[in-house]
């Protein structure tokens, strides 16, 4: 290489890291150079020259050496680093991985227990929480990732069958495994009812109506206080049973199998009703693909005129989407208040709803392993960031990683989308193969062809 | 003419997009074992005739009588289970589902006992699409999608079957090559096809008989023969496209 294209390619690097420096500059001046505090009599204005120039400079230098070895450069030294996992790799990986995510998911009470004892239960407590993630993206999934419906209120779903198990334990003295079934059902109904009308809409018009009926659920719950309890919430929720046998200290779950009292128990036995209804979830899901009705679902999401023109009833096509999803969602809700022991309206914001969709669309839409994997990272990630206390060890004792969760939250779905535009597993298994059968004709030796 | 022996009969039907309108009282015969061809330029209303035999958008007025029975108030579900099978235009199969998949989608109404046969039968016709059968419908060329649009119309064993505009972007040789397929299933298999086209030349000559649309009504109509020695067809449809 000579010199002369080596000058000019120094010369233009430092050009753009300077456009990027000024750019930081301006930028940074109001977030980094000014600082206004509450004062006496108004806001105090303190600048910080320093950390403003610090911030410039790390953006010219890391500018410039983006530049210099992989933008500009003639032989990007990412380009021998590209990632070039061979296929047979990603195939070998796909097919192990759900294998081995559900012996972790069926050992996980236990290796918890073996590996952090002094901290098991909450670490139960939040695999509990991910796995209601897991169910509720896999029946959102159901209606956004394969009949691609989107809902935005997916969470009033989730309160109908919250509601239905606590308002029936109130008022009924019915047990959770009875008011399971009933808690689906009603969900389902009331997805039905919500979908009739709505579901000539499409796209964003869908979105947005199902956005005010998840609304309209909540400010229903919150409003009627006779009912429901308003703000207050309904709490006494009564726990799971095991066949009979309650969770309590004395003549319960315990005592029946000669085992000392421990308040993990209770949570084991909840990790594994939760653990047991998304699996279910998970596999009527999988057995809908391959019948008709899944297959309509998937086709309704490409093109809905074709379908119509294939002799689709589009409408109860959608209604079935919807309101399967919506039973699921209800399954979640009961399990969420027997859990919780007490609910009230304020755990079914629309932020749910959003969180559901994220984990739907960042994972992959109508991909179920993504579901979880998202799932994972997300309300797994939201656990971690509040855990961060090393950080404050380097940023000083001021430091709150809480208050930069929602921050490194956003960061981390900008970049799966940049990185991944189609989630995280955006590969589709086909639910039907066509195998020729391997009989040679007596047409196609003639041709030379059956070798 | 009588109308005993018609497959589908279409009456007086007028259609209407909003105040618009689209078909001002058209007349179209089509008897069993045709292939009948409407032709006419764009926006003349041909699409809007083989969307309205199925029922969206519906006539606002006229009649439609496919095998004996009054479809102009069916629901188009109810109306393609009745045997009418439609490969739309633009094609529209499913582009991420694969031709296997699009396949099965096109048997949903058909029992599935009929599946291997009818599979085979396609697979027959088209055989560029058994060596795609696990291939991503969206990763075809434009004429493999166009045999797949008609394959999954057939797999629903219609007693007729509409195409829209087959020959829409296609290389003249893949256009040949899908008109002998439509003459094959008619003359082996007495298929009875309603083909809307712009390719005057190459319909009206696959074509028994031929309909000419203008601005929403029926101007002219004959055997194909015929309708390509008009003078008028000509001047219209086929100067310099006559090949």
């Amino acid at each position: 290489m000579n010199a002369a294209p080596n000058s000019g390619l120094m010369a233009e690097s430092v050009k753009d890291a300077a456009v990027a420096a000024l750019l930081a500059a301006v930028l940074g001046f109001f977030f980094f150079a000014l600082r206004t505090d509450i004062g006496t009599g108004g806001l105090d204005l303190t600048y910080r020259w320093g950390l403003w120039f610090i911030a410039i400079a790390i953006v010219f230098g890391v500018r410039l050496l983006l530049n210099l070895f992989i933008f500009k450069a003639k032989k990007p030294i990412t380009s021998g680093v590209s990632v070039s996992v061979p296929p047979a790799l990603t195939t070998a990986v796909g097919r192990v991985i759900g294998p081995v995510l559900l012996m972790i998911a069926l050992t996980l009470p236990f290796i918890v227990m073996a590996v952090y004892p002094e901290r098991d239960r909450q670490f139960i407590d939040l695999a509990i929480l991910i796995m209601t993630y897991v169910m509720l993206g896999w029946g959102l999934n159901i209606v956004v990732g394969l009949a691609g419906l989107l809902d935005l209120g997916y969470v009033a779903f989730y309160a109908v069958g919250a509601y239905s198990f606590a308002l029936l334990a109130q008022y009924f003295d019915i047990g959770f495994w009875m008011a399971l079934p009933l808690a689906g059902l009603l969900a389902a109904m009331w997805g039905i009812i919500l979908g009739y009308p709505v579901l000539r809409l499409r796209g964003d018009y869908l979105a947005i109506v199902t956005l005010a009926f998840g609304e309209i659920i909540r400010v229903v719950l919150l409003n009627w206080y006779e009912f429901t309890g308003g703000p207050d919430g309904i709490s006494g929720i009564p726990k799971p049973s095991f066949f009979g046998l309650d969770f309590s200290r004395t003549g319960g779950f315990a005592d029946f199998f000669g085992l000392d009292y421990d308040s993990i128990h209770r949570f084991i036995y909840l990790y594994y009703i939760i653990l047991v209804l998304a699996l279910i979830t998970n596999f009527v899901t999988l057995r809908l693909r391959k019948l008709p009705i899944g297959r309509a679902w998937e086709a309704l999401r490409e093109d809905e005129i074709a379908c119509r023109s294939l002799g689709i009833n589009t409408t109860n096509t959608k209604l079935t989407a919807f309101s399967i999803g919506a039973m699921f969602g209800g399954f979640a809700g009961s399990f969420f208040a027997t859990r919780q022991g007490f609910i009230s309206p304020e755990s079914f914001t629309f932020l749910e709803s959003a969180i559901i969709l994220a984990i739907v669309v960042l994972g992959g839409l109508g991909s179920q392993i993504g579901v979880v994997i998202a799932s994972v990272v997300m309300i797994g990630g939201i656990e971690i960031l509040r855990n961060l206390g090393f950080l404050k060890e380097i940023f000083g004792p001021d430091f709150e990683p809480t208050q930069y969760r929602m921050l490194i939250f956003g960061l981390a779905m900008v970049l799966i989308m940049v990185w991944k535009p189609r989630g995280i597993i955006s590969s589709r298994n086909p639910s039907a193969v066509y195998k020729e059968r391997k009989k040679i004709g007596s047409d196609m030796v003639a041709q030379g062809e059956g070798h | 003419m009588s109308t005993e022996q018609n497959l589908l009969t279409i009456r007086g039907v007028e259609t209407y997009y909003g105040k618009i309108v689209a078909l001002r009282g058209v007349d179209v015969d089509v008897k069993k074992g045709e292939i009948v061809t409407l032709i006419g330029a764009n926006g003349a209303g041909k699409s809007t005739l083989m969307m309205t035999i199925c029922g969206s958008p519906r006539a606002r007025t006229g009649e439609i009588v496919f095998d004996g029975q009054d479809i102009s108030r069916t629901p188009t579900h109810e109306i393609i289970r009745m045997g009418i099978a439609q490969s739309p235009e633009g094609r529209r199969i499913f582009p991420r589902m694969s031709v296997m998949e699009n396949l099965q989608m096109g048997a949903q109404l058909v029992d599935d006992k009929h599946f291997d046969d009818d599979l085979k039968r396609v697979f027959d016709l088209f055989p560029r699409l058994k060596e795609r059968a696990n291939q991503r419908g969206g990763t075809l060329s434009g004429g493999e999608q166009q045999m797949l649009a008609i394959a999954r119309a057939l797999m629903s064993r219609p007693k007729l079957l509409l195409l829209d505009e087959p020959s829409l972007g296609l290389a003249p040789l893949i256009v040949k090559q899908i008109f002998e397929i439509i003459k094959e299933l008619n003359s082996n298999e007495g298929l009875t096809v309603f083909l809307v086209e712009q390719n005057a030349f190459h319909a009206l000559k696959l074509a028994h008989r031929g309909y000419v649309m203008v601005n929403g009504n029926i101007t002219m109509s004959g055997t194909g023969a015929e309708l390509l020695k008009r003078d008028e067809v000509r001047a219209a449809y086929l100067e310099g496209g006559a090949h």
